[in-house]
């Protein structure tokens, strides 16, 4: 009966959608202000008949209700309570549920914000979220169900994929789709802003908290997917260029872009048909993404269940979005006034640059990605592109962005003075240079770009923290007026500083990983390897049986300088069911380095294969990350957006950038 | 104009885009396939000592009839996994199973087999592999399908599970019987 109601909410939801889609457009045309206002009834019904309906499945998961086909398929009676809710976005139609409902869920907070708003901008808005979700909606309702039920249900659910069973993984998609689809507001903003055909100051206030709340969201998913391929994986590797990483790492490139233009939008009223474009481009790649994942046309280890049918509707949907909107791009773009002008050394030019280079990056993923499936299609070979091609073309490009990232926020409106930021980064160069003395003294010699890579993140960590030490004016007045100034200082301000000390960290973080120390062997029951300064024993190997699986359990006594320091238990598991071998390994984490230990194969002499790897400063990169997403949620809490009003906001602007900003 | 038409350049690249996508939803399109180059072509000859120390296991003795060539070895987790499988094969089916025991000592392979039971007319020792080199084998186990003429029809990656032995390998060694 629960599940019906769900499944109900979303044939109501359908209909109110498009209702959401159309009325308060046309209303924006007509100026009718009771058209207008049904634009924020029907998005706040919208978000409540989307909440019924996940709450309606979640319920069928958490009392396993094995009649609703989906819960069938993907759960089980012994499962403990997180993996049964969260075996709801581990599917095909769950994960597009899950969808729709953050999408109402955004819609909702427009709705509920949207009070400061032109009443116009905020109903073509509406109107613009309301056609997406009128199209998922049609989406789920023809193709993928997933309130379908069997007429004779089994005794006990199929499970979920033994490698999903996991915590990172429980949570990580959440995170993703907030991201993704957060990004559809300033998609919505761009679109309501085409039509309008006005772009100015206000506008942007509006969309950077957006884009900035969906980019927190989607750098954190990120860095969870990231983090759990590291320590479930087994191969300590935490980043393949598969294809669906990129299709998630794209939107990031081009939002990160986005959230920096819309700056210069904000501040200087430049850059106005490049920001709107970037939003455009940032959704579509979300689509684009959620069309690989889901199409089956890439080999990737994260695919769903294809279906042909399936893969043709949301292709259908990306023509009619993302063709539609650059259409519209095109017709009505041109027509935007260009705003000020500023010097190429300029704080608006480092955004530029920032901007190209990003775009750059997020291009050559793109091509990378869908490389081999060009290829394919035209009837050539089966190739497929791998990290060499994404090291050769990504990694270059981000040189410049870390080199200027540091300079950048030094540097004046309108026109810098690129000699003047130098000089006040000379603590910068001086870390950069002692990181790579430190660097070469590890190595004598060794890894060039990992030098590198370590001189550039002194270089942005420390410029991050010199340019909010010129802010607060520290070390040159009282500590006392220090303090006084850092807590006057926008919090946005703040959170660059947070984000940009993040990407700092993680640079670091991925630079050391060229010092990893990596041992593969066969090792007997009592022999022993080494890798780095531990000393590994392996004890023994238990055979255990878990719920669904059989496992190997070895024992590892590490030892350092020949103390003990820690037993470490390895697993590898045999999945019957799934036919499915997962390794998990056990990892000693440190902020200095983390040991890591995975066991493999044993071979006819009763020897196992152990891969133990010691890896420096690994942890940084999530750590970074992290940093990043912190650092744009102290952004969120910056006092000026919660000033809606446009005259207001303008005058508290100016008065920002009176005080230096 | 120019700058019109710069401004129509993202949805003209997009528009190349979808075409790409378009087709590669055309069906019959299967990226995961992972073909072996050598389907429909002469299976790769071998001459193989006995497991059980009887006469070589070779290339020629097998054409004349339908043979489903297993490879495995005792030191593979999901071999045991798919040996029921092969032991309803041999049974109830009746294939002609042959197995060549990849990279594996033949006391070895030889404990397995009085283990968990033999489904093979024939197996063959391939110690140092050089038989599965030759036939592409990617990881054990691996199974290929052999029709009368000594040319491979299929090759099935990973172990057998129950679905695809049923809806898959016994059909297509049955119509290759009948042809």
């Amino acid at each position: 009966m629960i599940t019906e109601f769900g499944h109900f909410a979303l044939i109501v939801g359908f209909a109110v959608a498009l209702a959401q889609s159309f009325v308060p457009l046309l209303g924006a045309a007509r100026g009718d202000a009771g058209m207008i206002g049904v634009g924020r009834n029907a998005a706040l019904a919208l978000f409540a008949l989307m909440a019924i309906a996940m709450a309606s499945l979640i319920h069928a998961y958490v009392t396993s209700d094995f009649s609703v086909v989906n819960v069938a398929q993907n759960s089980h009676t012994d499962k403990p309570m997180l993996y049964k809710v969260s075996g709801l976005w581990g599917n095909h139609e769950g994960s597009m549920l899950l969808w729709v409902f953050i999408l109402a869920l955004c819609g909702g907070a427009v709705a509920t914000f949207c009070r400061n708003l032109p009443p116009a901008l905020g109903a073509r808005v509406l109107s613009v979220q309301g056609m997406i979700a009128a199209g998922f909606l049609a989406f789920i309702l023809a193709t993928s169900n997933p309130f379908l039920r069997i007429a004779v249900p089994p005794a006990n659910g199929q499970g979920l994929n033994p490698v999903l069973q996991d915590p990172g993984l429980a949570f990580h998609p959440p995170f993703l789709y907030l991201g993704y689809v957060g990004f559809s507001v300033s998609f919505a903003f761009a679109i309501a802003a085409l039509i309008d055909g006005k772009v100015d100051a206000a506008w942007a206030r509006w969309v950077r908290p957006w884009a900035l709340a969906a980019w927190c969201a989607l750098t954190l998913g990120i860095a969870l997917g990231s983090w759990w391929a590291y320590y479930t994986l087994g191969w300590g590797g935490w980043w393949f260029w598969d294809p669906v990483e990129n299709a998630s790492f794209m939107p990031w490139l081009a939002g990160t872009a986005l959230i920096h233009s819309a700056i210069v939008v904000e501040k200087r009223d430049a850059l106005k048909s490049w920001t709107i474009l970037l939003a455009i481009v940032t959704f579509s790649l979300s689509l684009v993404g959620t069309f690989l994942v889901r199409s089956g046309v890439l080999t990737s280890v994260h695919a769903f269940a294809v279906d042909p049918a399936r893969g043709s509707f949301i292709l259908a949907l990306l023509i009619v979005a993302i063709g539609g909107s650059l259409v519209l791009y095109a017709v009505r773009a041109p027509a935007l006034a260009g705003g000020g002008l500023f010097a190429p050394v300029s704080r608006e030019g480092a955004l530029v640059l920032n901007n190209l280079l990003m775009a750059t990056a997020a291009g050559s993923v793109l091509l990378g990605t869908l490389y081999p499936l060009f290829l394919d299609v035209v009837g050539g070979d089966k190739i497929s592109v791998g990290a060499p091609f994404f090291n050769k073309t990504f990694v270059p490009l981000m040189v410049p962005v870390l080199l200027t990232m540091a300079i950048g926020p030094l540097l004046g409106w309108k026109r810098g003075d690129l000699l003047g930021a130098l000089q006040r980064l000379w603590l910068a160069f001086v870390a950069a240079f002692l990181a790579c003395l430190v660097a070469y003294y590890a190595t004598s010699g060794g890894p060039v770009m990992a030098i590198v890579g370590f001189a550039l993140a002194a270089w942005v960590g420390m410029g991050a923290i010199v340019e909010w030490a010129e802010r607060v004016a520290l070390f040159r007045v009282r500590p006392g007026l220090s303090l006084r100034r850092a807590i006057h200082l926008p919090r946005a301000a703040h959170g660059m500083t947070l984000a940009h000390f993040g990407i700092a960290v993680t640079v670091a973080g991925i630079a050391a990983s060229a010092f990893d120390a990596e041992q593969i062997d066969l090792v007997a029951i009592g022999g022993a390897m080494r890798v780095g300064q531990y000393e590994m024993t392996l004890e023994r190997v238990d055979r255990r049986e878990g719920p669904n699986y059989l496992a190997d359990e070895a024992t590892f006594n590490v030892r350092r300088d020949g103390a003990l320091i820690a037993v470490m238990h390895p697993q590898r598991r045999f999945f019957p069911l799934q036919e499915r071998t997962t390794s998990e390994t056990a990892i000693r984490t440190g902020i200095g380095a983390d040991l890591y230990i995975a066991l493999g194969d044993p071979d006819p002499q009763g020897r196992w294969t152990v891969r133990a790897y010691w890896k420096p400063l690994v942890s940084w990169i999530w750590g970074g990350a992290l940093l990043m997403a912190l650092g744009g949620m102290v952004s969120l809490t910056d006092r000026r957006w919660r000033i809606g009003v446009a005259v207001k906001a303008r005058a508290t602007g100016a008065a920002a950038v009176a005080a230096g900003e | 104009m120019t700058r019109k038409l710069l401004f129509a350049l993202p949805v003209l690249l997009f528009a190349a885009l979808g075409t790409y996508f378009t087709l590669a939803l055309r069906p019959n399109y299967d990226p995961q396939a992972l073909p072996s180059v050598l389907i429909d072509k002469p299976a790769p000859g071998f001459d193989l000592a006995a497991l059980d120390d009887g006469a070589r296991v070779a290339t020629p003795g097998l054409s004349g009839q339908v043979t489903v060539v297993n490879f495995f070895a005792s030191w593979c987790v999901p071999c045991r996994v798919e040996h029921p499988i092969l032991m309803r094969l041999a049974e109830k089916e009746k294939l002609n199973l042959v197995g060549i025991a990849y990279k594996d000592r033949p006391e070895d392979a030889r404990r397995l087999i009085v283990q968990l039971g033999d489904p093979y007319r024939r197996i063959g020792v391939d110690r140092e592999g050089r038989t599965g080199f030759d036939f592409g084998v990617y990881g054990v186990p691996e199974t290929y399908v052999i029709d009368k003429t000594g040319h491979i029809r299929k090759r099935f990656v990973g172990p057998l599970s129950p679905e695809v032995a049923l809806k898959e390998l016994i059909p297509l060694v049955r119509a290759l019987e009948k042809s």
